[in-house]
C-alpha cells in the first residue's frame, strides 16, 4: 500500500510540475500587462496593479486595437456561419445519400489535402484572387482564406455526428412525408447540436488565432485583425512591453473561455478530427 | 403532412410550386453538396491552378493590373543557387524532427501518466487544452516576455541564483532550441489529446489479467499497450509531422529567421519572398515545391503507417 501512495504521489508531483511549467508564461504576461513600466524593469513579485496598460490599448485615439477586435470578431463570426452551413449540408450528403464511391473519395481527398498543405501555399493566389474581386485589405478577404483553415475539421466533426445517427431517424420521417430539407432542419440538425457547437466553437476559435492570413490579405486597420495588431508591437524599435502582454492576453480571453465552458466540445472535436485519418 | 396529393385520382396537373418542391427533394442530395463543390472550386482547385501558372511566370502589379510573364523553368535555377533555400529547409528538417520526436514521448508519459490518475484529471486536461486554443502569436509575445534579456522571467529567475542568462533568441547557437522549446510548450498538449483518447479506447481486461499472472508495469508497458497503441502513435506523429512544417507565426514573432539564417523556415522563406521582396512568381514556385514535398511525405507515410498498424 505505502509503494502506491508513493507512486500516486510522484505521479502527480510531475504531472503538476508540467502543469506549472504550462501556466507560467500565461502568468507572466498576465503579471505584465498588469505592471507599469517602472516595475517591468524593477522585475519585482510585488507591484500595485494597474489597469493602464489596458486603457491605452482599447483607447480608440491612443491606439487601433478596438477596431481590430471588431474585424478579428466579424471575420470569426463570418467564418463560423459560412463553414458551419457548407459544412452541415455537405456532411448531411455525403452521409445520407448513396454517393459513388470515387466521388465520395474525391471529395474526402481534396478535404485532407487542404488540412495538410501549409497555408502559406495558399498565400500568392489568395492575393491575386482578393485583388481581382477588389476585395483585398477587407474582412471578406481573411473570411476566404479561414474558409480553407476550418472547412476539413468542421466537416469531419459533422460527418461523425451524423454517422452516429441511425438511417431509421430519418427514413421515418420521410416515409410520414417530410421533405428531406424538413427533415434535415427539422430532424438532423437538432439532433446533431452538440457537433455544430463543437465544430462552430473551433471554427470560430482557428479563425481568431490565425495570423498568416490576416497579415498577408490586409495592410491597413480597414481588414487587419488582434494578431496582426499584436505583431506590429513587437516590430518597433522600442518594445511597449506593457501593451503587448496586455494585447496577447486579450487576444487570449476567447479561447480561456471556451476552454472553461465549451471543453468538452472541443476536445471532442480536436480529437475526431485528428483520429478521422 | 397531406397524404391525398400523393394519391389523389384527379387528372388536375400538380401546380409549378409543386413540382418545383419535389424536383429540388428528388435532387437533394446535389444541392446539398453544391455550396461544397462551389467553395473547393472556388478556394481550392483555382487557386491551385493559379499556383502552377505563377510558378513558372513572373507576375507584377502594376497600376492595380496583374500583369503576367512566361519564364518557363526559370524560378528553378534561382531556387537552386539560392542561399538561403538549403538552409531553411535543414532548419526546417531539425526542427520538425526534433520537436516530433520530443513532443510523442513527452506526451506518452503525460498520457500515461494521466489515464493512470483518478483525481485531478479535469484540472490536466484543462490546462493542457490552453496552449492548444490561444493565438500562437500571443504563444510568441509570451515567450518573448519570457525571454528577454533584461526583463524576462527565465533571466530573472538564473539571476537569483547568481547566473548571468544568456540572450536565447538572439544566440546563435541557442535561437533554434529557444524556438523548439517554444513548440513543445504549444504542441505537446496535441499529442497528449490524441494519445490520450488512445489509451482511453483500449480494453483494460488484458492489462489485468497480465498483472494477475505476474507481469510488471515495464512488462505490461512494452508487451501489451505499446503494441495496441501503435496505430493510434502512427497517426498522431503523422499528423505532427505534417503540422510541424506549417510553423510560422511564433518564429516570426521570436526571431524572424534570426539571428542570421539560424532560424529560417521553408514557411517564413516564402513568406518573406512573397511579401518583403514581392516576387510572388518565385514564392509560387518554392510554396509548389513544398506542397509536394509533403504530398510525397504523405502517401509514403500511410504507406509505412498501413503495414505497421
Amino acid at each position: 500500500m505505502k509503494k502506491k501512495t508513493f507512486g500516486a504521489l510522484f505521479r502527480h508531483g510531475f504531472l503538476l510540475a508540467v502543469v506549472i511549467y504550462t501556466l507560467i508564461p500565461i502568468f507572466f504576461t498576465l503579471g505584465t500587462s498588469l505592471k507599469l513600466f517602472r516595475d517591468i524593469i524593477s522585475g519585482s513579485l510585488l507591484f500595485k496593479p494597474t489597469l493602464i496598460n489596458y486603457e491605452r490599448l482599447l483607447n480608440p485615439s491612443q491606439s487601433n486595437f478596438l477596431r481590430l477586435t471588431t474585424n478579428s470578431l466579424l471575420i470569426a463570426a463570418g467564418t463560423m456561419a459560412v463553414v458551419l452551413v457548407i459544412a452541415s449540408l455537405a456532411a448531411y450528403s455525403l452521409s445520407r445519400f448513396n454517393w459513388h464511391p470515387l466521388w465520395n473519395g474525391l471529395i474526402q481527398g481534396i478535404i485532407l489535402f487542404i488540412h495538410m498543405m501549409p497555408p502559406v501555399t495558399f498565400l500568392s493566389p489568395l492575393y491575386l484572387i482578393s485583388r481581382a474581386l477588389n476585395i483585398y485589405d477587407t474582412p471578406v478577404a481573411v473570411i476566404m482564406g479561414h474558409i480553407i483553415l476550418t472547412l476539413p475539421t468542421a466537416i469531419w466533426i459533422l460527418l461523425d455526428f451524423f454517422a452516429e445517427i441511425p438511417k431509421e431517424i430519418e427514413e421515418a420521417s420521410i416515409v410520414d412525408g417530410a421533405s428531406h430539407f424538413q427533415s434535415l432542419t427539422q430532424v438532423m440538425l437538432p439532433i446533431i447540436q452538440p457537433g455544430l457547437a463543437s465544430a462552430g466553437a473551433l471554427t470560430f476559435i482557428f479563425s481568431w488565432r490565425d495570423f498568416l492570413f490576416a497579415l498577408s490579405l490586409t495592410t491597413t486597420p480597414r481588414g487587419m485583425t488582434i494578431p496582426v495588431g499584436i505583431s506590429s508591437f513587437v516590430q518597433e524599435y522600442s518594445i511597449r512591453y506593457g501593451e503587448m502582454a496586455a494585447g496577447s492576453f486579450f487576444a487570449m480571453i476567447p479561447a480561456l473561455l471556451m476552454v472553461a465552458f465549451a471543453q468538452r466540445y472541443i476536445i471532442k472535436g480536436m480529437t475526431m478530427g485528428a483520429l478521422k485519418e | 403532412m397531406d397524404h391525398s396529393t400523393y394519391f389523389s385520382l384527379s387528372s388536375k396537373p400538380p401546380g409549378w410550386k409543386t413540382r418545383f418542391s419535389n424536383f429540388i427533394d428528388r435532387t437533394f442530395k446535389i444541392w446539398t453538396i453544391l455550396p461544397l463543390i462551389l467553395v473547393l472550386i472556388f478556394l481550392v482547385a483555382y487557386p491551385t491552378v493559379q499556383l502552377l501558372r505563377m510558378s513558372v511566370s513572373e507576375v507584377k502589379i502594376v497600376q492595380g493590373k496583374t500583369v503576367w510573364t512566361f519564364v518557363g523553368l526559370k524560378h528553378l535555377y534561382t531556387a537552386l543557387e539560392d542561399q538561403i533555400v538549403p538552409v531553411a529547409l535543414r532548419n526546417t528538417i531539425v526542427f520538425v524532427i526534433a520537436v516530433v520526436i520530443l513532443e510523442t514521448i513527452l506526451a506518452l508519459v503525460i498520457a500515461l501518466l494521466v489515464s493512470r490518475s483518478h483525481h485531478l484529471v479535469g484540472l490536466y486536461r484543462t490546462v493542457f487544452l490552453i496552449p492548444l486554443l490561444i493565438p500562437p502569436v500571443a504563444i510568441g509575445t509570451m515567450w518573448r516576455l519570457m525571454y528577454d534579456y533584461n526583463y524576462g522571467f527565465i533571466n530573472q529567475v538564473l539571476g537569483l541564483i547568481g547566473i548571468a542568462g544568456p540572450t536565447w533568441t538572439a544566440d546563435k547557437k541557442l535561437a533554434l532550441p529557444s524556438i523548439i522549446l517554444v513548440d513543445l510548450w504549444h504542441w505537446t498538449s496535441f499529442m497528449f489529446l490524441i494519445i490520450l483518447a488512445g489509451l482511453e479506447s483500449l480494453p483494460q481486461e488484458i492489462n489485468e489479467a497480465a498483472r494477475v499472472d505476474g507481469a510488471s508495469e515495464a512488462q505490461v508497458f512494452r508487451f501489451i499497450t505499446l503494441p495496441l497503441l501503435k496505430p493510434t502513435l502512427v497517426t498522431a506523429v503523422m499528423l505532427r509531422t505534417i503540422f510541424a512544417f506549417k510553423v510560422f507565426d511564433e518564429i516570426y514573432l521570436l526571431t524572424g529567421g534570426g539571428p542570421g539564417t539560424a532560424t529560417e523556415m521553408i514557411s517564413l522563406y516564402i513568406y518573406k519572398v512573397f511579401s518583403n521582396q514581392f516576387r510572388m512568381g518565385y514564392a509560387s514556385f518554392l510554396a509548389l515545391a513544398l506542397a509536394i514535398i509533403i504530398s510525397v511525405f504523405v502517401i509514403f507515410y500511410r504507406r509505412i503507417g498501413r503495414r505497421l498498424a
